[in-house]
């Protein structure tokens, strides 16, 4: 029993050893989130606008509905990052030219009126996700999170977390550009 | 010139170590005491040859030689002297090199100090010291090479990373390093005790001191470090449950219990073939925590850049040293006798509570620090662990540690009579759980286990008080008697009360600043005003100061409470053009009752005028942290200080209460 009890370490550690050899594989990034829709075609919702707000509702049609790649952002008002990267985005928005959605996440009507009264409100359309249906279409892992459509309505890019950084902001300028070489080829 | 020189010496402590590794083992095995003292020697040698190959990599960062490749992405000329010293440690290779160099200084401590050790336990455990050295030194000269040149040298460097420089952080790696890293002559000693096949009761008096060297300096860099995190990150939390922070913690945590079975194997000669165990895992966790945070194989705030080569050659390491350690240990630990024979309720029985409930708890933070990496090998999900898991299942785990560890100095080796110690801590009780309603009373928020933590420590503190109390009669005796008594106690006792009254004094900040802390997140506009905790705060605007190397933003706050003035705050947002990062330095009024906390990022657009992100908390008792981590290391080096440490022979104590060890 004890001759047991003594090789139960060494036998734990062997199977420790084992995870982190598989976690060595160089193609492994852990800071990437995966995204199923990468890639892929944007998934099916119809949102109506928010009550009181003069941006229209989104649903998925609108994506391929400019011919250029749309941003679309999800957000709410009681999301702290969101307040951050909201000036961002409305400069992006406007130096960069391209059209900005935005999904309002589970959220209260009055509540994102108020803030978009507040802080300006820089959304070519903005769908009502009161539910949060919308979002789980999405797969966002939380708020804020951001996509990058192209017009065949396919999602190239995905951001996690606030677009504040500078690093971030060339993240999103580099997928743009790409995404619009594409466009035009 | 120089950095050649550095490697020079770099390789030449590698031919020592390797030289070092098998002679005096050799030799303690043939009896041969010219091979065994061999590993003084060379254990110096070692140790200066890699302070050499340091101060050279130190030099190449003071005079700036940006044709030394980590130099050049570490460093700029114009950073302030202080950071371009503390920068020789910030990279990858730097950090590696002060690692080792750690590892040498304790081995050339075992070498200058350990005259009182057997000839053949001191050449043994230094030959598995050398063991690894060589490791490193090989590591470090095959894949990361701190002197590495580049052929075109650039006009200035990159800079380091921003947030790293800062006083708290320059010191943060060396003092982490020597607990990390100190853990190593332990093990060292553990292996050589298992290759010789005996532990006695003078081998846990040799090994005591280390550990506690080591512990001591683990606590300081560990509390450093979530100093930094506090003032530094602007987030206001002082622990996130970072998988680097966690990796540090579990050394930390298990080094803890170590600590304390070690008492029992000296004292009782129990617990021997459970104390050999210990002083393998906790140096095998910092291994483990070398590996995690070089090898990119967990998200953190910390990762320094991955290389997969580096992790599989960390990993062949760490194979090497904890398997075969642990092979050892699982064909020689049966032959170990038993000790001293005790009843459940003793001394050593609560020393045994407290061994399990430490690795339990440190069970737990390894699961959690690693389940991601589970899950995703066998499901594919990513997911990530954090603070809801640990309140949900460290904290219980401590909660009894809490409380008996009031207990545990009460009780008598052998058997104890725990209805007497009971009885005598009744008033204790009584008063802990008054002033846990009272708190109660006070703070009707927050969760009833913040109220339950902050009674278990009102009952630590109090009863350590009233144990360190009777053994020098206070009150009970004259004054004069008290304290012919107090001076006569053991240093290590007082040591004890001092480190447990520290954990009582963290308690009280970790549950205040935790569970009653208050916050508020503004976009504010010159003259915006905010209520928090009692304080009217007037957020007046942002000016432009230049620094050395970097720009900032600095904002004006304006604290005052019942319509008087208390003081002005000035949060800075650091904008640095080489590094191309920004950092927060967050302002904070500190007062014991809890620290106001400040801090600010920039408006993201010009045209949206002046708002600022404003960010305030209150975080009640916060400060209580750092003076209890403070007195924890104050008890150990009390403690340290022993004579019963520095005396070769095991003695009898005469007083049968001044036998107390430290914990």
């Amino acid at each position: 029993m004890q001759r047991i009890l003594v090789a139960l370490p060494i036998l734990a550690v062997i199977v420790l050893g084992g995870f982190f050899l598989w976690g060595l594989n160089p193609d492994r990034d852990p800071n990437a989130i995966p995204s199923a829709l990468l890639s892929k075609p944007a998934p099916r919702f119809d949102l109506g606008p928010i009550a009181g707000v003069d941006s229209p509702g989104l649903k998925t049609e609108d994506l391929m509905a400019a011919g250029e790649p749309v941003l679309v952002n999800v957000f709410a008002s009681w999301c702290v990052p969101c307040r951050a990267e909201h000036k961002v985005l409305t400069r992006l928005a406007r130096d960069e030219d391209f059209p900005l959605y935005g999904i309002n996440y589970k959220d209260r009507p009055e509540d994102a009126r108020k803030w978009l009264e507040d802080l300006g409100n820089p959304y070519d359309r903005i769908g009502a996700d009161e539910s949060g249906r919308a979002g789980i279409e999405w797969g966002i892992s939380g708020v804020p999170e951001t996509f990058l459509v192209d017009p065949s309505g396919t999602v190239v890019w995905r951001f996690v977390g606030p677009i504040a950084t500078e690093q971030s902001q060339d993240e999103l300028r580099a997928a743009l550009k790409a995404a619009r070489g594409e466009a035009g080829s | 010139m120089i950095p050649e020189l550095g490697q020079f010496a770099l390789a030449l402590a590698l031919a020592v170590a390797l030289v070092q590794s098998v002679v005096p083992m050799l030799g303690a095995s043939r009896g041969n005491l010219v091979w065994m003292r061999s590993a003084q020697f060379t254990a110096l040698g070692q140790m200066v040859f890699v302070a050499g190959a340091f101060g050279a990599l130190m030099w190449a960062f003071v005079v700036s030689d940006f044709s030394v490749r980590n130099v050049a992405e570490n460093s700029h000329s114009l950073k302030p002297m202080l950071f371009k010293v503390a920068a020789t440690w910030g990279s990858h290779e730097g950090s590696l090199l002060l690692w080792t160099l750690i590892l040498t200084l304790f081995g050339a401590g075992v070498a200058v100090f350990g005259a009182n050790i057997p000839h053949a336990l001191r050449a043994r455990t230094l030959s598995v010291q050398a063991w690894i050295s060589v490791g490193f030194l090989s590591f470090m000269l095959f894949t990361s090479n701190p002197f590495d040149r580049l052929m075109a040298a650039p006009v200035d460097g990159n800079d380091l990373n921003p947030l790293l420089q800062d006083v708290g952080l320059a010191m943060h790696p060396p003092l982490l390093y020597i607990g990390y890293v100190g853990f190593s002559i332990v093990f060292s000693f553990a292996v050589a005790a298992l290759i010789e096949g005996r532990v006695d009761a003078a081998w846990a008096r040799w090994v005591r001191p280390w550990t506690l060297a080591a512990w001591m300096s683990l606590t300081g860099g560990i509390a450093l470090g979530s100093w930094w995190a506090y003032y530094e990150l602007g987030w206001g939390g002082w622990w996130f449950w970072d998988p680097v922070e966690n990796v540090s913690f579990m050394p930390w945590l298990l080094g803890t219990a170590l600590l304390h079975s070690a008492i029992v194997t000296e004292k009782r000669g129990a617990f021997k073939s459970w104390t050999i165990l210990l002083a393998i895992l906790t140096f095998s966790l910092s291994l483990l925590g070398t590996f995690i945070v070089r090898s990119g194989l967990l998200t953190s705030v910390h990762a320094f850049a991955v290389d997969p080569e580096r992790g599989v050659y960390i990993l062949a390491l760490l194979a090497l040293s904890i398997g075969g350690s642990l092979t050892l240990y699982a064909v020689r630990a049966p032959a170990m006798e038993g000790g001293g024979l005790f009843a459940p309720i003793s001394r050593e029985g609560g020393l045994l509570v407290n061994n399990l409930l430490l690795a339990t708890a440190t069970g737990t933070v390894l699961f959690g620090t690693l389940y991601p990496l589970f899950l995703e090998a066998l499901t594919g999900d990513k997911i990530s662990v954090g603070p809801p898991f640990y309140n949900a299942s460290f904290v219980p785990i401590m909660l009894p540690l809490v409380f008996v560890m009031a207990l545990g100095p009460f009780l008598t080796w052998k058997r104890a009579d725990l209805r007497g110690v009971l009885q005598r801590l009744r008033a204790v009780a009584a008063i802990s759980v008054i002033g846990a309603l009272v708190v109660w009373y006070l703070v009707t928020k927050g969760p009833v286990l913040a109220v339950l933590a902050f009674g278990l420590g009102i009952w630590l503190f109090l009863a350590v008080l009233q144990e360190w109390g009777a053994k020098i009669k206070l009150f009970r005796a004259p004054l004069g008697e008290s304290l012919r008594r107090a001076r006569n106690l053991p240093r290590a006792s007082h040591g004890m009360t001092l480190a447990h009254l520290g954990l009582a004094v963290c308690i009280f900040g970790f549950v205040g600043s935790s569970a009653w802390k208050e916050e508020v997140v503004v976009f504010a506009k010159p003259g915006t005003e905010v209520q928090i905790a009692g304080f009217d705060i007037t957020f007046e605007g942002v000016e432009q100061v230049p620094g050395p190397n970097y720009m900032a933003f600095r904002g004006t706050l304006v604290v005052m409470r019942d319509g008087d003035f208390v003081q002005n705050l000035y949060p800075e947002r650091r904008n640095y053009p080489v590094a191309r990062s920004q950092t927060t330095e967050s302002a904070i009024r500190h007062t014991l009752a809890g620290d106001l906390y400040a801090a600010i990022s920039e408006p993201a657009a010009e045209n949206t005028g002046n708002a600022w992100t404003l960010r305030i908390l209150y975080e009640p008792l916060v400060n209580f942290i750092w003076i209890g981590s403070f007195m924890l290391v104050l008890g150990g080096a009390l403690s340290l200080s022993d004579r019963r440490l520095r005396v070769g022979a095991p003695r009898r104590a005469k007083a049968p209460v001044a036998a107390q060890p430290a914990e």
